[in-house]
């Protein structure tokens, strides 16, 4: 019994950090089914929406700071997609990849420029103070952090309302018709361009909301950006183009990584949680390239 | 190819059929596409009128499949101008033809393959819906009317084509002749006054043609369907369609009833062709 209080309480952290991971991955995975492009500045886009969150916060109340940073990120994404991915329609996935990259880049700078460059506190107003569960079980409980608890319930609301209105709304529809088949898409009377902003738009609450969580729990700062590189074996792990393959990814890398870091760890002096997401996201590419949830790809020769 | 342009056997006549061939629905009129040196097509004009079949034929790389891109708007020509019943229209986008009531299929299946039959089908209502997506989403009031009005006229397709067993695999796990039916489905579902198919029965065999012949036939019949077709069978277009269009290297070569091309000279050429003579 007193083994399983440390090992629950490392799972249940290393979950609720998995959420906040699945959060980031999840843009990656709204821009990619619809348009086919592997939008690296998801990453930057977290760090600009936090960072116009706490900088706006400072001025107005709270929820007009919200709104008006919903409305900031809209014209965020629309602008990428409207002035960097459009003209390059049909250009091959790589360069649309690599024209993100330089958005990237952009949007840190230009973030940082207007809005500042050193480290916020966004307050959400949730107590720092750990809870301690279940200490009757446990000798000291488990501690549990509630900005993780708060952050992995606004994810799995913002999950459950990404798949109601992909199931079931004629958007959703269309935008599955797009992912599939761009041609056909526009045949049945589809604006594409539409359906772009909509996902980019989208794709930019996302942020706001992963921003959000990791702002509160970080601080909001340059290093929210670097966020992206942790989605990476996120998504080699769910698949590109799944959303519950970014949320399950996203909670086998976090409890992954903690627990490697709690078994292994010690053994081999720490810092395992570093990089043993891109470890087992390798070991996934050797075995399964499509991730796990996501759709075969079988080429006809 | 050769072997088709042999005189069909005398089914379905077409004096049998009920058709009402109306005023001109579409006319292309003068023109010319090009992409980058290559002309795609050259000064060619013709019409579409309402509620007849109207074959395109002609050699493979004759601008075909150009043309029915042009008339849905993939793509623009340099020169020349569409009218859309009776009206010259500018630069017209795929999905704005789409709701001007322009359908089509292709020539190599585009379907979604990761939704059900049904579920493609439900794309081809997607303009008629008009209900808001927070309707939709709670699956209350207008959404839920909507749905339900939507999947029962999207029902009827599906038994007018003879589809409903496939009601619910995911379409690409069916077979290549069953995948098109879909594609055909799922342009009937739009209520196009256009219907333009891009070799539907390409790929199929003779049992499949002939299903595909009956359902084209039908479509026509029952709905008043006006319809553009890509054909490389030769008996099935001298069958089917009311008049025909010839195209060779992008060039108007004929235009007429499937009797008058026949016996054009030029078309007898182009597909006998000097390369066999």
């Amino acid at each position: 019994m007193a083994e399983l209080g440390p090992l629950l309480e490392v799972v249940l952290g290393g979950l609720m950090s998995g959420v906040l991971y699945a959060l980031v991955a999840l843009g990656f995975v709204l821009i990619f089914k619809a348009s086919g492009v592997f939008n690296f500045a998801q990453g930057a886009m977290v760090l600009f929406a936090a960072l116009s969150l706490v900088r706006l916060a400072e001025w107005l109340p709270f929820p007009l700071a919200f709104l008006l940073t919903i409305v900031i990120m809209t014209a965020v994404a629309w602008a990428i997609e409207r002035l960097v991915l459009r003209p390059l329609v049909g250009q091959h996935g790589l360069i649309l990849f690599m024209a993100t990259i330089g958005v990237t880049f952009f949007l840190d700078g230009f973030g940082q420029t207007i809005w500042g460059s050193n480290v916020y506190q966004l307050d959400l107003g949730i107590p720092a103070s750990p809870w301690f569960l279940l200490e009757s079980l446990f000798p000291g409980g488990i501690l549990v952090s509630p900005i993780d608890v708060f952050a992995a319930a606004i994810a799995g609301a913002l999950v459950l309302a990404l798949s109601i209105f992909f199931h079931s709304t004629k958007i959703g529809r269309a935008l599955r018709a797009v992912a599939d088949d761009h041609q056909a898409a526009q045949s049945v009377g589809i604006p594409l361009n539409r359906i772009w902003l909509i996902v980019w738009s989208t794709a930019g609450i996302v942020a706001l909301v992963a921003g959000m969580a990791w702002g509160s729990k970080l601080g909001v700062q340059f290093s929210l950006s670097l966020i992206a590189l942790k989605a990476l074996p996120v998504l080699i792990l769910g698949g590109l183009t799944s959303i519950p393959g970014a949320i399950v990814g996203g909670l086998i890398v976090g409890a992954g990584e903690k627990l490697a870091e709690f078994y292994i760890g010690p053994s081999i002096g720490g810092g395992i949680e570093y990089w043993f997401a891109y470890v087992l996201a390798l070991a996934v590419l050797l075995v399964r390239p499509q991730g796990l949830f996501g759709e075969k790809i079988i080429e006809r020769v | 190819m050769l072997a088709t342009v042999t005189p069909s056997p005398p089914a379905a006549p077409i004096a049998q059929r009920q058709r009402a061939i109306g005023e001109v629905l579409l006319a292309v009129e003068n023109i010319s596409l090009r992409f980058g040196g290559v002309r795609a097509l050259s000064n060619v004009s013709f019409d579409i009128r309402k509620g007849e079949i109207r074959a395109i034929i002609g050699p493979n790389g004759a601008g075909k499949s150009s043309m029915l891109n042009v008339i849905n708007g993939f793509y623009h020509p340099q020169e020349g101008r569409i009218l859309w019943k009776g009206r010259a229209r500018s630069r017209m986008r795929p999905h704005e033809a789409a709701k001007g009531g322009i359908a089509r299929t292709f020539q190599n299946i585009a379907l979604f393959k990761g939704m059900t039959t049904l579920d493609n089908i439900m794309t081809g209502r997607i303009l008629k819906m008009r209900a808001s997506f927070i309707e939709q989403a709670l699956y209350l009031g207008r959404g839920r009317s909507e749905e339900l009005r939507e999947r029962a006229f999207v029902e009827r397709i599906i038994d007018f084509l003879e589809i409903a067993h496939i009601r619910h695999t995911p379409v690409g796990k069916l077979p290549y002749g069953l995948q098109k039916r879909v594609e055909l489905a799922r342009a009937l579902a739009m209520e196009p006054e256009l219907l333009l198919l891009d070799e539907p029965m390409a790929g199929m065999n003779l049992e499949e043609k002939e299903d595909m012949c009956r359902f084209i036939l039908d479509v026509n019949e029952e709905f008043g369907t006006t319809i553009a077709l890509i054909e490389h069978d030769m008996s099935v277009v001298m069958d089917i369609s009311d008049r025909v269009v010839v195209l060779d290297y992008g060039k108007l070569l004929a235009d007429g009833t499937p009797e008058q091309v026949r016996n054009d000279p030029a078309v007898i050429a182009a597909y006998l062709g000097v390369a066999h003579g």
